[in-house]
């Protein structure tokens, strides 16, 4: 497997190096390292990566010395609005005309896969920080991008699992209707029936929907008792609100959200979510390396970190030690070095990159803390369990990855 | 247990109730823009962003001041009023005598530049705003369980909406108001000032969509895009009644909010779009839409 992996990786080295013959592979292109940072910078994904994601990589450049071997580390940003098209031709002018190195950031999953697919027809490296969708480093799969935070696999796994062993077997799934949301039911789908319990009624709302009552009102007699969010971001947070004001938890039924983040638990308060079970990367919490690096960004940002932000860090220094010690920002030859060494950082335990591209490490179930139990407004979580590195992510064996020849 | 079209009653009628609360909503917001456009020939792109700031006045008024709910109800609407005569007073008049697209840029312009300089500050997350304590639980309807709040939203909407309504069609200064829309200069002679009549009443239909956004505070989140998501929808709702027509703005908010809220439970992937086939059929059909008079 790796004498394949490591044949089609040089392969594509060696095809990409003729193509442009003046590009020496153990150098860095026009003495600089030029990093494009691409994120909803305004929209409904905003505060899970966005302004506060470009300033973690900022933070990690300032931390690394800000050049590589007297090479000066550039910084570019763009907003994708969403688009997979806005996203796709900013990074086309980014490569053609910036000669960006590395793409980073990517937030919404359509975006990701379109700007992924310029990444390798280009030979670019890009580092996946934001999306959700498994089948990025599954039938979408490059030898140019990475995938770092997470992904549905888990997302499902974790959450879903923990809410049947407590005995929550029966579901009503509420799902956002595009890629994203129909990957996340599917998976949860599959652990819920696995585990013995089963799926009652699903509905698929269109994203994004800012009135969930009428949902709501049907799950609640679907007579469920889980109600399972395929949905993320605003949706999650509207769904979970309406189901406050509903009743729905006094009711006898259980929300589980499937992606939640820090950002989204913050708006709603407390007294919304608390109970609610969810599966994270990373929690700044979660111990004194997390917690160290936590607030040295609150003081720059004056907000806790999202799991996202963090790994947008975490990534972007392995990336530039990658360049460091090969001396050389060809995508190939960083990817294959980051994927030789293992990732252990107050982001990532126990982490490692797959040959698909997916960077495995520690998953967290956790649960939101009641408005008794928290100290103070960033104090949200409570982790429940760790779930190991190499439990959490889609086998290899289960893989329809390129890359993967099983 | 009885069924309507392989729905249990119980859940039918719970659907057309909520599909009445939102249709109040529509009808609310809808009846700013009507009163805008027909009386000021205005198209009010920043109907949305008067909503938000409704909202966001609401928020920021109980944080920073310890204005309550009630207060808020009164206050609100009272500031983003006075916001939309200013606006009226020094942007829109100056652009009043050229094509209606000219006013439907700069609001639009205007919506743009409140909402991103909101959401610099606030981000997109949103908010909460805590349900005022005296609508807090709910009702037991026997087919469902209605939150109180949503219950007052309904009346206050629907208050709201005939109040405005028999003041223009009914009263000496709505047949004022429309006399000076229709012949200004016939107005003016009779001793009224109709530059201050139009001003006010700018500043009343933006103070409609900043009340519909203190009423909705408690209910969504409050984020700087929570009107640019609603206005599209408020437009074809307006479209559909008939631009300009007040009653036929009202009649249409609710009855688009049923049409919606049933979509909900029948087919949910289309629950977005419903309220746009219905436009794009009263178009065809009655271009004026349903309440307007031919032109």
């Amino acid at each position: 497997m790796t004498f394949i992996k490591k044949t089609l990786a040089s392969s594509i080295a060696i095809a990409a190096t003729s193509m442009m013959a003046a590009t020496a592979q153990a150098e860095i292109s026009d003495g600089e390292i030029r990093i494009g940072y691409l994120a909803d910078m305004s929209g409904t994904y905003r505060d899970l990566a966005g302004p506060g994601g470009l300033e973690a990589l900022e933070m990690a450049i300032e931390d690394f010395g800000g050049s590589v071997d007297g090479a000066p580390i550039e910084v570019m940003s763009a907003d994708d609005r969403n688009s997979a098209d806005v996203g796709a031709n900013t990074v086309r002018g980014w490569i053609d005309q910036d000669n960006v190195d590395l793409v980073a950031g990517m937030v919404a999953s359509s975006v990701t896969i379109a700007v992924t697919n310029v990444l390798e027809d280009n030979d670019k490296l890009g580092i996946v920080s934001g999306s959700a969708a498994s089948s990025i480093t599954n039938e979408h799969c490059t030898p140019n991008h990475i995938h770092w935070v997470y992904d549905t696999y888990p997302l499902a796994n974790g959450t879903a699992k923990a809410v049947v062993d407590q005995g929550g077997d029966t579901w009503f799934m509420l799902t956002a209707d595009y890629a994203f949301g129909h990957a996340l039911e599917s998976d949860v789908e599959k652990v819920v029936t696995d585990n013995g319990g089963t799926i009652v009624d699903r509905i698929r709302h269109p994203f994004p929907t800012e009135d969930f009552s009428s949902y709501i009102l049907q799950a609640q007699g679907s007579g469920a008792k889980i109600v399972g969010l395929a949905n993320a971001g605003a949706d999650t947070v509207n769904a979970i609100n309406t189901a406050s004001q509903f009743g729905l938890v006094q009711g006898g039924q259980q929300l589980a959200g499937l992606l939640v983040f820090l950002n989204d638990v913050y708006a709603m308060g407390l007294e919304t979510t608390q109970g609610l079970l969810l599966t994270t990367g990373w929690y700044w919490n979660m111990d004194d390396e997390s917690r160290e690096w936590a607030e040295r960004y609150y003081e720059r940002v004056g907000r806790m970190p999202t799991m996202v932000q963090a790994g947008i860090y975490s990534s972007t220094m392995h990336y530039l030690e990658a360049v460091e010690a090969t001396g050389s920002d060809d995508a190939q030859t960083v990817r294959s070095y980051m994927m030789e060494q293992p990732i252990e950082d107050f982001f990532a335990r126990n982490g490692r990159i797959r040959e698909d591209g997916r960077m495995v490490h520690d998953m967290y179930l956790a649960e939101v803390k009641s408005p008794a139990d928290s100290t103070h407004e960033w104090d949200l979580y409570e982790i429940l369990a760790t779930i190991p590195a190499e439990e959490a992510y889609r086998p290899l064996s289960e893989s329809d990855c390129k890359l993967v020849n099983d | 247990m009885t069924m309507i079209f392989g729905v249990p009653v119980a859940v039918f009628m719970g659907q057309l109730m909520l599909g009445l609360i939102n249709g109040a909503f529509y009808a609310l917001l809808s009846l700013g823009l009507a009163v805008i456009f027909g009386l000021l020939k205005i198209v009010n792109f920043a109907h949305g962003a008067m909503y938000m700031l409704g909202a966001f006045a609401t928020l920021l008024g109980m944080q920073y001041l310890g204005i309550g709910y009630w207060a808020a109800l009164l206050l609100a609407p009272l500031v983003v009023g006075a916001l939309g005569m200013v606006i009226e007073r020094l942007l829109l008049r100056r652009i009043g005598h050229l094509d209606h697209l000219y006013g439907l840029l700069l609001t639009f312009g205007l919506a743009l530049i409140f909402e991103g300089s909101l959401v610099n500050v606030f981000g997109v997350s949103g908010a909460r705003y805590p349900t005022p304590e005296a609508l807090q639980g709910g009702l037991q309807l026997g087919f469902m369980f209605l939150p109180t709040y949503r219950a007052w939203v309904l009346v206050a909407a629907l208050v709201v909406c005939l109040g405005t309504w028999y003041v223009i069609e009914r009263t000496r200064l709505g047949a004022y108001l429309r006399a000076g829309t229709e012949n200004p200069a016939l107005m003016q002679a009779f001793g009224v000032n109709v530059p201050q009549l139009i001003t006010l009443t700018y500043g009343f239909g933006v103070a409609l969509a900043a009340f519909a956004g203190v009423l909705a505070a408690p209910l969504y989140p409050v984020s700087p895009t929570m009107g640019s998501n609603l206005l599209i929808v408020v437009f074809a709702v307006v479209v559909i009644g008939g631009m300009g027509s007040i009653l036929g703005a009202v009649l249409t908010g609710l009855g688009m909010g049923l049409i919606e809220g049933l979509t909900k439970v029948y087919y949910p992937e289309a629950a977005n779009t419903v309220i746009f086939l219905v436009m794009i059929l009263v178009l065809m059909l009655r271009p004026a839409g349903l309440f307007g008079k031919e032109a």
